[in-house]
């Protein structure tokens, strides 16, 4: 994508790129947000929200659970649209193309913004087909392909060594990190750009929890990377950006280690000190 | 009796009970009654269930069931009304299940549960659930006979004698399919709505379609529900009479069906039929035992594996 | 970038595929409609023609009729004598009877054992029970009205001392055999779905079970219990086989509960087959048809808006 375009596109929003603390200069953003209000039926969710995110970065969402930083999260892959009754208003762009507006294909949009789920979702098939499913259905399915991209994407999500004597196994046997890690390739498999991942090691125990952590640092050389967690001693070790969310609005957005040493706002400071939660 | 004997095991708090405490004694009356209700109720499919095996079980054999009536029904076996009911049922299957499970993918995925369209869906399956099977022996008579296939005689040009305007396996077939697309469409719903959500997400967030997550993830995790539906229909449909007493069954028939339009023999008329109007009902009565044995085992079984498919379904969803 | 291209998706698959799923999902409504268009259509000469109105019009169908000026005037149900006779009220009468004595049997019976199954019995005796219920719902009607036909029959006949086998007490109690697992599914699930803290504010001020089960799950599943009630009546109204067998099909006006009965449904098995076809007689058998959908039709919807209020209550209680 041409930084022409974008900026083309930039200006017909006619917002500034960067309000008040929301800056992250160092960087073309890979993705750019500008007033995004979400509404469950009636009730809104998400009010307001412009963010740019940066590209081979780790941007993380905080926030008190039903704060909206999931809702927000799924705006970004389009994922929203599967719950009916709900409506989006606002600009998401991909590389400066409007994801809603211009790319009339949401396959498009979900191969190029990876997802992967709170609570580890692999088919009841085997490990490989896991791997192999987004493939398969986008049209690829000459295993002289799939195979090594299959193994690829194991290899990504640094599960390749556990898994590579039981490719045929049911994905349910494995352990959950093991699972988490599955889904994690799973997404990989199709080559997104962003991953978008929500709550990814909440249902883990430590030990998987740092594997991911791991993975997530390798992962931000080749991809963007939007996390939500609850988890502020995690957000403070994995990303490089955090923006913390309360009540459906962004209070504050900035490098993370602004964020946790000198907030700008007193309910961030009470947040990240854990005064509520 | 029965009550008697209940009162000594009331004094023992019932698992997952309430209270240690030993139940005032006004308590017993109406425990005692509602558990004769049930005993009776036992009792009386005891009853049910001795009755007919103990009548049938001399007269069914391997060549009452492999072998044609003889000397006018009042020999032989009962094997055209065997092969005429797995026809029947069969057609009925490939008829009605693909629509029920259609309608039960439209309810659950395409949907919300609130709109008009699916209340109005909803409020004629529940209807037709409980529409009377004469009134669907009519209705097949009326229209897939009478009307399509008549109307299919007029366009491909047959006069004189009816070809597909009459009574045929084909006819009857749909008539159960409508008659049985609510279990199948309920059953399939059961089994949908157990799909967890996330599975779903998974499948659209590789930027999958609904049809494709339809067909690959869906479909495949609701088969064992679609099944038990199946099951549950066939053995709906086995049993019923009065539907196809005017679209397609026949008393008797020298010839097995062959063609979409013959007629067919059916265990359940045969039943009926024999039970009703043989003249010589002593020298029928140990085939007519046997027959009503014969569709009973089969509309059990049927019953039974569909019970053991939901089960398990049920615990891989708690454990899963 | 990716290093395989993906092919882009077929629209015109997700288009075909989506119609096909929601055409088929009407298909229950269109059936309703049909059934409802071509059993009328049929009966329909009852209002339109003079010639068969000659023979069975409304006010033949529902009054008494002098067919001879010897006799008073009485209601007749004989339409292939050489003066046919269409008085619905014979009908009428017999499927009343034969529904009021299966509701009578199966009432107590159904909502007994429920009451049982979620009150009162052990975790085991339940898991016995609703097999034991389900195994009663998949008996072919056809096989209860044998049973009635052939050993129930008996049974009462000696019992009893009756005049005849076949009357409408066999029949009533076949009938009753079938209702009772639709009253008894839709009783247990009304109580069972009652809210275990509704139970526990009953116990916690000191009602033992008996008095939680009366005083707060009965009136809390009332709805359920009522639908299951009314949903059976509609079968009991309906069902055919088990009546055609063992009611002894004698159109007989008389207030008592020994005689033959004969009842729409069994009018319209037992007749249709050898009916000459769009003849009166013709038209008169699916003009009950006709009232047999409507009435259980109206029966259904009530039961399904009770069931609907039950749910609301549930849930608006959590």
């Amino acid at each position: 994508m041409s930084v022409d375009n974008q900026v083309i596109a930039m200006r017909a929003l006619d917002v500034p790129a960067a309000a008040d603390g929301n800056t992250n200069n160092d960087r073309v953003p890979k993705m750019v947000v500008r007033r995004l209000n979400f509404f469950y039926g009636a009730a809104q969710a998400v009010y307001d929200v412009s963010m740019d995110i940066a590209e081979n970065r780790v941007t993380a969402l905080i926030g008190p659970s039903g704060c909206g930083k999931s809702t927000f999260l799924r705006t970004l892959n389009r994922m929203n649209e599967t719950i009916p009754g709900t409506r989006r208003e606002g600009i998401v762009l991909l590389d400066g193309v409007d994801i809603y507006r211009q790319i009339r294909d949401v396959s498009t949009v979900r191969t190029r913004v990876g997802m992967v789920f709170q609570k580890s979702n692999p088919f009841p098939k085997s490990v490989y087909d896991n791997v192999a499913y987004g493939l398969r259905v986008n049209g690829v399915g000459d295993p002289s392909i799939v195979k090594p991209a299959v193994e690829d994407a194991l290899k990504r999500a640094f599960l390749w060594d556990e898994v590579k004597d039981k490719l045929n196994t049911n994905a349910y046997m494995l352990s959950g990190g093991q699972q988490q890690r599955l889904c994690i390739a799973r997404a990989l498999a199709v080559w997104p750009e962003v991953l978008l991942m929500d709550e990814p090691a909440s249902a883990l125990d430590p030990l998987s929890t740092s594997k991911i952590e791991d993975l997530i640092a390798e992962l931000k050389k080749n991809y963007t990377i939007v996390i939500v967690t609850h988890n502020m001693q995690q957000a403070a070790r994995v990303s490089d950006y955090t923006a913390f969310f309360y009540e459906g609005r962004m209070v504050e957005f900035g490098r993370t280690k602004d964020i946790f040493t000198k907030p700008a706002h007193k309910q961030t400071e009470d947040y990240i000190t854990g005064r509520f939660g | 009796m029965a009550v008697a004997q209940h009162s000594i095991s009331a004094d023992t708090p019932a698992v997952g009970g309430t209270t240690r405490a030993r139940p005032k004694s006004p308590g017993r009356i109406p425990k005692g009654l509602t558990f004769l209700a049930t005993a009776i109720i036992v009792m009386i499919l005891a009853a049910i269930l001795t009755a007919i095996v103990h009548g049938g079980v001399e007269t069914v054999s391997w060549e009452f069931i492999s072998q044609p009536p003889e000397q006018g029904m009042e020999a032989g076996g009962i094997f055209p009304a065997i092969f005429g009911t797995v026809a029947l049922v069969i057609l009925m299957v490939i008829c009605g299940v693909p629509i029920g499970v259609l309608t039960a993918i439209y309810l659950q995925e395409y949907t919300s549960p609130d709109s008009k369209t699916t209340r109005l869906i909803r409020l004629a399956i529940t209807n037709l659930a409980g529409v009377p099977s004469i009134v669907f022996g009519l209705f097949g008579l009326g229209f897939f006979v009478g009307f399509v296939g008549s109307g299919m005689d007029t366009i491909l040009g047959y006069s004189g004698r009816p070809v597909w305007g009459q009574p045929a396996i084909i006819w009857a077939a749909l008539t159960l399919a409508v008659l049985t697309l609510p279990v199948v469409i309920i059953s399939t719903e059961e089994a949908l709505r157990a799909i967890p959500r996330e599975l779903k997400d998974a499948s659209y967030a590789l930027g999958v379609t609904k049809l494709q997550t339809i067909r690959r993830v869906i479909l495949p995790e609701a088969m064992p529900g679609i099944f038990t539906g199946a099951i549950l229909a066939v053995s709906r449909g086995a049993g019923e009479v009065a539907p196809i007493m005017f679209t397609g069954a026949a008393y008797y028939l020298p010839y097995l069906p062959h063609k979409l339009n013959d007629q067919f023999m059916e265990l359940g008329y045969h039943v009926y039929v024999m039970a009703t109007q043989s003249p010589n009902i002593e020298r029928t009565e140990p085939i007519l035992f046997g027959t009503v044995l014969v569709l009973l085992v089969l509309t059990f079984l049927l019953n039974l594996v569909a019970i053991v498919i939901r089960s398990r379904m049920r615990i891989r969803r708690v454990s899963g | 970038m990716r290093p395989f291209a993906f092919k882009p998706k077929s629209r015109i698959k997700e288009f075909v595929g989506e119609k096909l799923i929601t055409l088929s999902a009407f298909t229950a409504l269109i059936v309703i409609a049909l059934i409802f268009i071509f059993i009328f259509k049929e009966a329909t000469p009852i209002f339109t023609s003079p010639e068969v109105q000659k023979e069975a019009s409304l006010s033949k169908m529902t009054f008494k009729q002098q067919f001879n000026p010897k006799q008073e005037p009485r209601f007749s149900w004989q339409p292939t004598s050489d003066l046919p006779k269409y008085s619905l009220y014979p009908l009428f009468l017999g499927t009343l009877k034969a529904a009021l004595i299966a509701m009578l049997f199966a009432m107590p019976l159904g909502l007994g054992a429920a009451i049982y199954s979620s009150e009162f019995a052990p975790r085991r005796a339940r898991e016995f029970i609703k097999p034991i219920i389900e195994l009663l719902a998949g008996i072919p009607s056809v096989v209860l009205g044998f049973f009635a036909l052939i050993v129930l029959a008996t049974i009462l006949q000696k019992m009893f001392d009756l005049p005849y086998r076949l009357n409408a007490l066999n029949a009533g109690i076949a009938l009753g055999i079938g209702v009772i697992p639709i009253i008894f599914t839709l009783a247990e699930d009304a109580m069972t779905a009652v809210p275990r803290s509704l139970r526990e504010a009953a116990m916690a001020l000191g009602a033992n079970q008996w008095q939680v089960s009366f005083t707060v799950v009965l009136p809390a599943a009332l709805p359920g219990i009522a639908a299951g009630m009314v949903l059976g009546f509609g079968r009991a109204v309906g069902e055919t086989m088990i009546v055609l067998m063992a009611s002894g099909n004698a159109a007989i006006v008389s207030p008592g509960f020994i005689d033959s009965i004969r009842t729409m449904s069994a009018t319209i098995a037992a007749e249709l087959a050898e009916v000459v076809f769009h003849s009166p007689h013709y038209n008169v058998l699916f003009f009950i048809g006709t009232l047999l959908f409507a009435f259980t039709f109206c029966l259904n919807l009530g039961g399904d808006l009770v069931l609907a209020r039950l749910k609301e209550k549930l849930q608006g209680k959590h």
